[in-house]
């Protein structure tokens, strides 16, 4: 099953740090990484620039409209997406305590993927009946 | 990549074996769960990436065991290079490295110490069967969240919490000392009736458990067969041989007196009663054995009226004896009803009303509402139904109740 892995950290905190803390945080996680990926378990994933770079696209009187942001209300913010491949939510957890980014104090939420397959059956069932007619 | 067809294998042993595979990676690894979870996980994906360039090997169990043994050594490497107890445990894991799997019996006992862990009594109740249902039996996380109707969440919470304690104390992996036998037995027996039960009544998700307590109830009795083991495992055998004639296919319930009793599956009768048997012939049973042997008298009966209701009284007076209990008392007073007349069952059902320890429980209102209308006393009949709609919570009873007050007018 898939596991979506939103990890969270706080800019503010990790500004303090020097270079020499921040590589052993990178090479640690990513020597993490690729021990997920050598077992089959990291299923994709990115790190996100920060929220300052992100743009909203959205619907408002008839025209897609864009706007700047969204700025973080909270001091944490989105870091980065990790797809996990696991058995069950324990196995994910499992997984995810290991991180070491957890110890450099991101915390992440852990969602399963919905199963769309019921779902998207059914969609293509009305677009090929809408096709036909 | 492997393929669909290979994923279905391989989800497959993981539900038939995983549980004794970790059992005996965690005595490998000298009782550390955590440790032998993940080397049992990361060889379960190993045959993901391998199998399809080599096939699925002839013995895929002491494939994935010694696939378990390398990664566990690979887990201790990475995490542990400071730790004394860890390079401990590399040493002691290595020369045994390329050596044949152990017996098939050995890997049952080790099945069952790690029972015994999941059925700690310094864990919860509801941990021990989340994690006996997780850890010896294969489901998963999500799989037992939607058997007992709480969000994944929770679950998922409720065995990290247990893990931490089974840590924190240190409990021990291993069959108790025989002085404390009989009392952690007790608390094994009671959560695979835990599991029994949650799968009693619903739908196939819910069966499933069923499925797995009476697998659970065979392991027990192979590795510990006692005169209680067989009791219970003949109990749940002859309350699952009524599965089919317990609902319709509207999924209404039906009581067993109205059940069609040519849908009672014979085979699972015929195993119930014989443990049963074997069981009562000891002599040294308790309450899983006596209420085993009132589903028998059922299970040997062709109708309601021709049940011997008379051994049905004197089994639930023994049955009394060892496990004293008002819910107990209830059944003894619809079988005396059965066997002496209503109007007896009913003043039984009344006395025990007026303790207040049923007044909240829909089955004794239930209860007293069906005497009261066989004994014609249909506005009693219908208070009491109305009652007992009032407390009950499961939709099937409701429907249930619904339809026994419809058909009062």
């Amino acid at each position: 099953m898939k596991y979506i892995c939103l990890g969270y950290y706080d800019p503010a905190s990790q500004a303090a740090w020097t270079a020499d803390e921040r590589n052993a945080m990178l090479d640690a996680c990513f020597a993490y990484d690729d021990h997920l990926r050598a077992n089959g378990h990291y299923a994709g994933g990115e790190g996100l620039q920060p929220s300052d770079a992100a743009l909203t696209l959205y619907w408002q009187n008839d025209h897609v409209a864009t706007t700047d942001g969204p700025y973080a209300e909270t001091k944490e913010q989105l870091g980065g997406l990790l797809l996990l491949e696991a058995r069950d939510m324990n196995h994910a957890i499992a997984l995810m305590s290991q991180h070491p980014s957890v110890k450099f104090g991101s915390r992440w939420e852990i969602r399963p993927a919905a199963d769309m397959s019921a779902m998207t059956k059914a969609s293509e069932e009305r677009r090929r009946k809408a096709g036909a007619r | 990549m492997p393929s669909p067809d290979l994923r279905r294998i391989v989800d497959a042993l993981y539900r038939s074996d995983s549980g004794r595979i970790l059992a005996t990676l965690i005595r490998w690894l000298g009782g550390d769960l955590e440790l032998a979870e993940e080397a049992m996980h990361e060889a379960f994906a190993a045959a993901l990436e391998t199998w399809p360039e080599t096939g699925v090997p002839d013995k895929p169990r002491p494939w994935l065991l010694s696939t378990g043994r390398f990664k566990a050594i690979d887990v201790i490497r990475r995490r542990g290079r400071s730790s004394a107890a860890y390079a401990g445990l590399v040493v002691a894991l290595e020369p045994r490295a390329d050596e044949e799997p152990r017996a098939v019996d050995e890997m049952e006992d080790d099945r069952l110490r790690l029972v015994f862990t999941c059925c700690h009594p310094a864990l919860p109740p509801e941990a021990q069967v989340a994690l006996t249902l997780r850890e010896v039996c294969g489901l998963t996380t999500e799989e037992i969240a939607q058997a007992f109707l709480v969000t994944t969440a929770t679950l998922a919470q409720r065995i990290v919490r247990a893990k931490a304690v089974i840590r924190a104390k240190a409990l021990p992996y291993q069959v108790p000392e025989s002085q404390d036998l009989p009392a952690r037995l007790g608390a094994v027996l009671h959560v695979v009736y835990l599991v029994f039960n949650a799968g009693y009544s619903g739908d196939a998700t819910a069966a499933a458990l069923s499925l797995e307590a009476i697998r659970l109830g065979r392991l027990l009795l192979d590795l510990l067969p006692g005169p209680e083991v067989m009791g219970l495992l003949g109990l749940m055998l002859l309350q699952e041989s009524r599965r089919a004639a317990r609902s319709n296919p509207e999924g209404e319930l039906i009581l067993l007196d109205h059940q069609d009793r040519s849908l009672w599956n014979r085979e699972q009768i015929a195993e119930g009663i014989a443990l049963t048997e074997s069981a009562l012939r000891s002599r040294r049973f308790g309450a899983y054995t006596l209420q085993a042997a009132i589903a028998a008298v059922h299970a040997e009966s062709s109708s309601a009226a021709s049940t011997d209701w008379h051994q049905i009284v004197l089994l639930y007076d023994r049955l009394l004896v060892v496990q004293p209990s008002p819910v107990v008392e209830l059944n003894r007073a619809v079988a005396v009803a059965m066997h002496e007349g209503p109007e007896h069952g009913l003043r039984l059902v009344d006395d025990l009303l007026a303790r207040d320890e049923l007044a909240s429980y829909h089955l004794a209102h239930a209860a007293r509402a069906d005497l009261c209308r066989r004994l014609g006393r249909l506005a009693e009949a219908r208070a009491s139904y109305e009652k007992a709609l009032s407390l009950a919570r499961h939709e099937p009873a409701r429907r249930f109740l619904s339809g026994r007050l419809g058909a009062l007018k």
